[in-house]
């Protein structure tokens, strides 16, 4: 088929209009990412002359490695538990009818529309109420509270696409409800759990504002770590701190890809 | 001669018995999808339950693998009651309309599923797993993933998967719909011989009469969650007890008739201005007044207008089938306005033809108009 000319216009247009969105998405990272190389040593934009000595900067300051381990921990450790806690949960609002089953889900939901420093304002005023430490616990549990609701929709909607034949076979078969539980429910929602824990480890490694009432000097994340930076200096670390930042978060994206195709684990396939 | 033998041979009647369904009903939430059910499958037989959708028969076969709950009633497999068994513990094997293969295993786990289950000794299980596929054909595939077969070997898997722990009973829930109908056909055949040949009981689910007819020993037509009909395919074709079983199973010609008298099974009724005394197959008549009288398409040919006993019609359409042409006739006296017969393809008519139908003395049914049903 030959095209005419109006195609090839709405072709061009079409790739010029996409590459504007893109660039309008990537615009901040980029500007970011250049003014991380500034050598001077305010955070201005173009720069007049290069260096990487931000950088070093940025993997020198004790804070930030400090901030680094502790998100990672609770990234991990809070991630872990949201994914135990979700799929158990969404299972049991899958499979079975119950009393208050929607005044549950509502409040397992409640986390998506209360702001994020209302939930660390409470816990943090719980936690002084009943003279609980200011631990890294404290951080975690707040964590759990926000990603939780991300889990429990994650892992609920491959439970709701999920055939209910391949059980049904599997008992038939023989296999007793453990049985098909593990050789054949867990595995096959194995990309959706996946993703679940995915969104909650990158959501917890973001979060800012709760993390700011509960934290510590000892227990502060990253983000935490860099707001108490930038409110002393001005110069261009943190713009270095944040292509570190997101290069790492890709990096964590290509490792699952490595094991579980992102395009499944996303249900984008 | 052992045939023989044994036919006459006094036997335990209830060893004949594989599957027995004593008033089991079923509804959800307030919507009844069963009503009490009382059916008996004997050993090796194939039994379909035939209905439109919606019929109860999905509903009947997974309250048979357990996979819900009977509201009432029991049922028994093997003589052992398993009302309230779960699934697993039934020894029954399941073939679903989409097959159900696990898509995580290759086609030789997916086959040893129910063998790891029963703890059967890895030699065994590799050689009973190595028999089943040679049974289906698909030894050459046993390492491939279910995704990289095609429909009907996906079938075959599911078939093999299924008979390799000796089930007691053989379920199929509509198998072949997925199915192109070359495939379906060939995918028929080999069930039914692979069925016979180890005398497995099996319970067929479909909504397609004419898989029902070929298949099936024995065919329960049902319809709103009860049986209306149970009997051998010729039974159910050429003597339906009612108005539904009549229109679901073949094609039926309906005339609204007038019954004016019965003695037996033969009866005198009007037909519009048409009077014809016919003898039908049934044993009863339904009291006089209103009918339907059910007429077979191949039962009716075609004749001159002025013959006695001729109904009036007027070629609607002809259509082309090769060996035979249907003739689609418009007829006022018919209950949808329609009359269809079939006539060898070099006596099609051109549509405005004015003709006669004949209808036999012997072989047609009356059935009260009331009846009247989906």
């Amino acid at each position: 088929m030959k095209k005419s000319a109006l195609d090839h216009l709405l072709d061009w247009s079409g790739r010029i209009l996409l590459a504007a969105i893109l660039g309008f998405v990537l615009l901040p990272f980029v500007v970011v990412a250049i003014a991380s190389f500034n050598d001077g040593a305010i955070l201005s934009f173009p720069p007049k002359s290069w260096s990487f000595r931000w950088y070093a900067n940025a993997f020198e300051y004790r804070d930030f490695g400090s901030g680094l381990v502790n998100s990672l921990r609770i990234a991990a450790i809070g991630a872990s538990i949201a994914l135990i806690a979700g799929a158990g949960f969404a299972y049991v609002f899958n499979r079975y009818d119950f009393m208050f089953k929607r005044l549950l889900n509502t409040v397992l939901m409640s986390p998506l529309i209360i702001p994020n420093f209302t939930i660390g304002l409470g816990l943090l005023i719980l936690s002084a109420a009943v003279q609980l430490p200011r631990s890294i616990w404290l951080v975690i549990a707040v964590h759990v509270v926000i990603v939780l609701p991300f889990v429990v929709r994650s892992v609920y909607v491959s439970l709701k696409n999920f055939e209910r034949r391949y059980e049904q076979a599997a008992e038939s078969l023989g296999g007793t409800p453990l049985h098909v539980l593990l050789t054949i429910t867990l595995p096959l929602l194995l990309p959706g759990l996946i993703s679940g824990a995915l969104f909650a480890a990158i959501l917890s490694f973001n979060e800012f504002t709760a993390s700011l009432y509960v934290v510590n000097q000892r227990t502060q994340t990253l983000p935490v770590a860099m707001y108490n930076y930038v409110r002393e200096y001005a110069d261009p670390t943190l713009a270095a701190l944040s292509v570190i930042y997101v290069a790492a978060v890709a990096a964590m994206l290509l490792l699952v890809h490595k094991f579980f195709r992102l395009e499944k684990v996303l249900n984008v396939d | 001669m052992l045939t023989e033998i044994s036919a006459i041979a006094p036997q335990d009647t209830r060893d004949d018995v594989a599957v027995q369904i004593d008033g089991v009903s079923k509804s959800f939430s307030g919507t009844v999808a069963l009503e009490p059910i009382r059916l008996k499958v004997r050993r090796g037989e194939f039994l379909t339950l035939l209905g439109p959708s919606g019929c109860g028969k999905t509903t009947l076969l997974n309250l048979i693998a357990g996979f819900l709950e009977a509201d009432e009633g029991e049922l028994f497999i093997d003589r052992d009651l398993v009302t309230q068994v779960p699934p697993h513990q039934r020894k029954i094997g399941i073939v679903f309309q989409n097959y159900a293969l696990f898509p995580h295993m290759s086609v030789a786990q997916n086959v040893a599923y129910g063998l790891r289950t029963r703890r059967v000794p890895k030699a065994e299980t590799a050689e009973r797993v190595r028999e089943v596929l040679a049974l289906v054909k698909l030894e050459d595939f046993a390492d491939r993933r279910p995704r990289q077969l095609s429909g009907g070997q996906q079938q075959r898997v599911a078939l093999a998967r299924a008979l390799v722990v000796r089930p007691r009973v053989l379920l199929l829930d509509e198998p072949f719909s997925a199915l192109d109908r070359n495939l379906r056909s060939a995918m028929q055949v080999e069930l039914r011989e692979i069925q016979s040949r180890l005398g497995l009981t099996t319970v067929f689910v479909t909504h397609d009469q004419s898989e029902a007819l070929s298949m099936s020993d024995r065919i329960a037509v049902m319809s709103r969650g009860r049986i209306r009909q149970i009997g051998t395919p010729s039974q159910i074709y050429d003597r339906p007890e009612n108005h539904f079983v009549s229109t679901f199973v073949g094609d039926a010609n309906l005339f609204a008739a007038t019954l004016l008298e019965k003695t037996d099974a033969t009866a005198s009724l009007d037909i519009g201005k048409t009077r014809l005394s016919l003898t039908t197959f049934q044993e009863e008549l339904p009291e006089p007044g209103p009918v339907t009288l059910f007429v077979r398409p191949e039962q009716c040919s075609l004749t001159g207008l002025d013959q006695p006993g001729a109904i009036a019609a007027t070629v609607a359409l002809s259509v082309y089938q090769g060996s035979y042409a249907e003739l689609h006739l418009d007829c006022s006296v018919a209950e949808n306005g329609r009359v269809m017969l079939r006539v060898p393809a070099s006596e099609a008519m051109e549509p405005g033809t004015n003709v006669g139908i004949a209808l036999p003395e012997r072989g047609p049914a009356i059935y009260t108009t009331t009846e009247r049903e989906t």
